[in-house]
């Protein structure tokens, strides 16, 4: 009881910050890391729905949100002309998108688990990425296709050519989409992901193929790519091969981990940080690649619950920590200052060389 | 004749390139139950420490020491991280080397920079080892072959028939049983993984200054040797060496072969409009898919065999 109410309470507490947002951040740069944070968070929450719920490393996330933004820009071509309101359903058929690539490259993937399974996904990947390449009078080649999220005539005023309309729409699709995946983890079919992913022999045993339900799961996770596919590509108003390359999807990959994979919020505290690693802190350094990497190693290596269980751990334990337990997590930090400081050393270096 | 020829040469040469980066991974894979995501990044880093090398002593301590040194790295980072992670799970450990392979272009860029290096092929291998009918076949493509071939029979020997092989076959199969005979199988697989990446360093040092040394080669090479070992089946070295050879030679003829399905239907007498719906499609010639062809070969394999060509697990 108490815990649902908490729970209950840090819903609308999330709400309020998602409306909340851009009157604290009123400036159009803020505005557009705000945007951007909103399209990730959705690519991260369903990345997790692979990764943390059914065990499935994919290597090639982008592939379905990128497949979804290239659909949802010539959707947005072909609606040129019609009522502004048309757009707010576009992540919707984006969503579609992305579900429709899950369904013919998840079949090929989901047909193994583990390694394999990781290994298929970098290869669709490549060949999906190389192939965007191969038809420009699809996809437009090297320059993306490009479009304009003002689609016609402005219903009640609103017509999404302001930042701040366009982060409304992302926050609403957000929200239901948070929604819609958190709910998906209390259904049966969430609860049998998680037992296919710790031991897919007795679900197989008590009546559950593995290989079905990490198709229907591998479905549903590409449904909300795509809609973070379409919301990026209204966001930025065009899509390039680069949207769906391995670059992509390793960013994504990182983002979530770094949050943590074991927690339904972990993936949007990841795609917080991330943005904030690929937005902000990529204008003072040129290492900000290296610094996300290093952090994600050792988050790999020291604490597998990402940023969310580290600050839950920190949570319950703060009291009960010694001083040597102090004095260790002061050298860590001490540690850490000077490897940026060596690191940023040796950019300085570079840079003269 | 001449075409097949020279083509099956080039093919052959790629082949075996990949099969001595693709057999350590494969044997990691046997062995730790990992795959690991980092091994191209071993690649890349012989071939610069190759051409650091190079530019100092010359090519030939290069070909010995860049591959010893990559050696040391992929033990540290056995004994350093991965050891640790694997109590974390398969998952954990695969994530581990992918962050390691990200964090190595940073590094690598940061040390060498962004553009490529003018890592040269040494002088007494520069120049034509025989002409066939009209095309002159490079002596270092030969030389490649011939290293590659050595070091393997090498390998196969020492795996097969020497005392430490046979501890690596033993630990394979019967970890536990090796290690209550009092033989250290930790210390075997940070052998076996040190030596994986001592075998990828040994095909950057030779394949850096036959194709180009620069940051993305380790991207360029990742996912080709990861549909070898998957095709191959994973952790099989027989697999892995048809695979190799196949992948080499399909990609090196489909480069060369300047077909397309359109062509293809206008011999039969069959013309499409190019405002048809498959055009750009179709239009497509066989040497401009030949980057994709390795990738559509792995979505065959897994359609009709899904453990691989040789695998012997799922």
């Amino acid at each position: 009881m108490a815990l649902s109410s908490w729970r209950g309470k840090s819903l609308w507490l999330a709400f309020a910050l998602l409306l909340a947002a851009p009157l604290l951040f009123a400036q159009s740069a803020a505005l557009s890391i705000l945007s951007q944070c909103g399209c990730m968070m959705i690519l991260a929450l369903s990345f997790n729905m692979l990764l943390g719920q059914s065990g499935m490393l994919s290597f090639g996330h982008a592939v379905y949100s990128g497949l979804a933004a290239f659909a949802s820009a010539h959707l947005m071509n072909e609606l040129a002309g019609s009522s502004a309101a048309a757009l707010l359903l576009v992540p919707l058929a984006g969503g579609v998108a992305g579900m429709l690539a899950g369904v013919v490259f998840g079949y090929v993937a989901t047909r193994r688990s583990g390694t394999a399974l990781s290994m298929i996904s970098l290869a669709l990947v490549e060949l999906v990425a190389a192939a965007v390449l191969m038809l420009p009078a699809w996809f437009g080649g090297e320059s993306g296709v490009s479009t304009n999220r003002v689609l016609g005539m402005p219903l009640f005023g609103v017509d999404f050519s302001s930042q701040l309309q366009v982060y409304y729409l992302i926050a609403f699709w957000l929200f239901v989409s948070t929604a819609a995946m958190y709910g998906l983890t209390q259904t049966p079919l969430g609860r049998i992901a998680n037992a296919v992913r710790d031991n897919p022999q007795r679900a197989a045993f008590i009546g559950h193929d593995p290989r079905q339900v990490r198709y229907l799961m591998f479905m549903l996770s590409a449904f909300f790519a795509g809609v973070g596919g379409a919301l990026t590509a209204i966001n930025f108003e065009i899509v390039s091969a680069e949207n769906l390359s391995l670059l992509r999807s390793a960013q994504i990959l990182l983002f979530t981990f770094i949050g943590g994979i074991g927690y339904f919020f972990g993936p949007m505290i990841g795609a917080i940080t991330g943005v904030l690693f690929s937005s902000l802190l990529s204008a003072y350094t040129r290492g900000w690649q290296l610094y996300l990497g290093l952090l994600f190693v050792l988050i790999v290596l020291f604490a597998p619950g990402g940023i969310a269980g580290a600050w839950i751990k920190l949570l319950a334990g703060w009291r009960q920590m010694t001083l040597r337990g102090w004095l260790r997590l002061a050298g860590g930090l001490l540690t850490a200052f000077g490897a940026v400081f060596l690191i940023e050393m040796l950019y300085r270096r570079a840079a003269i060389l | 004749m001449e075409f097949t020829l020279i083509t099956l040469l080039n093919g052959l040469s790629y082949g075996l390139l990949l099969f001595l980066l693709s057999s350590g991974l494969t044997l990691i894979f046997s062995m730790l139950g990992v795959l690991n995501f980092a091994h191209a990044s071993f690649y890349m880093l012989g071939a610069y420490f190759a051409y650091a090398i190079s530019i100092q002593l010359g090519f030939w301590p290069a070909l010995l020491l860049a591959p010893l040194l990559t050696g040391l790295l992929g033990a540290l980072v056995e004994r350093v991280g991965l050891r640790h992670v694997r109590r974390h799970g398969q998952v954990a450990e695969l994530l581990f080397t992918f962050g390691l392979s990200y964090v190595v272009v940073e590094l690598v860029q940061l040390a060498w920079g962004r553009s490529a290096l003018p890592y040269a092929i040494p002088a007494q291998l520069d120049g034509p080892l025989f002409t066939l009918y009209s095309t002159a076949f490079p002596a270092y493509r030969g030389f490649m072959m011939l290293l590659a071939l050595l070091v393997l029979l090498a390998a196969g020997w020492l795996l097969k028939r020497s005392r430490i092989g046979m501890l690596i076959q033993a630990a394979l199969t019967h970890p536990q049983m090796l290690e209550a005979l009092g033989h250290n199988v930790p210390r075997l697989f940070t052998l076996v993984f040190a030596a994986g990446c001592a075998l990828a360093g040994l095909a950057g040092v030779v394949g850096g200054n036959a194709f180009v040394t620069e940051p993305g080669m380790a991207a360029g090479v990742g996912s080709i040797i990861f549909v070898v070992v998957v095709v191959g089946g994973l952790g099989s070295l027989k697999g892995a060496f048809i695979a190799s050879l196949l992948i080499g030679i399909l990609q090196t003829y489909a480069v060369a072969l300047d077909v397309s399905l359109l062509s293809a239907l206008a011999h039969w007498g069959i013309q499409i409009a190019p405002d048809a719906v498959g055009y750009p499609l179709l239009r497509l010639t066989l040497a401009q898919v030949a980057p994709v062809l390795p990738y559509l070969l792995l979505v065959l394999v897994m359609l009709l065999r899904p453990r691989g060509l040789f695998g012997l697990r799922d």
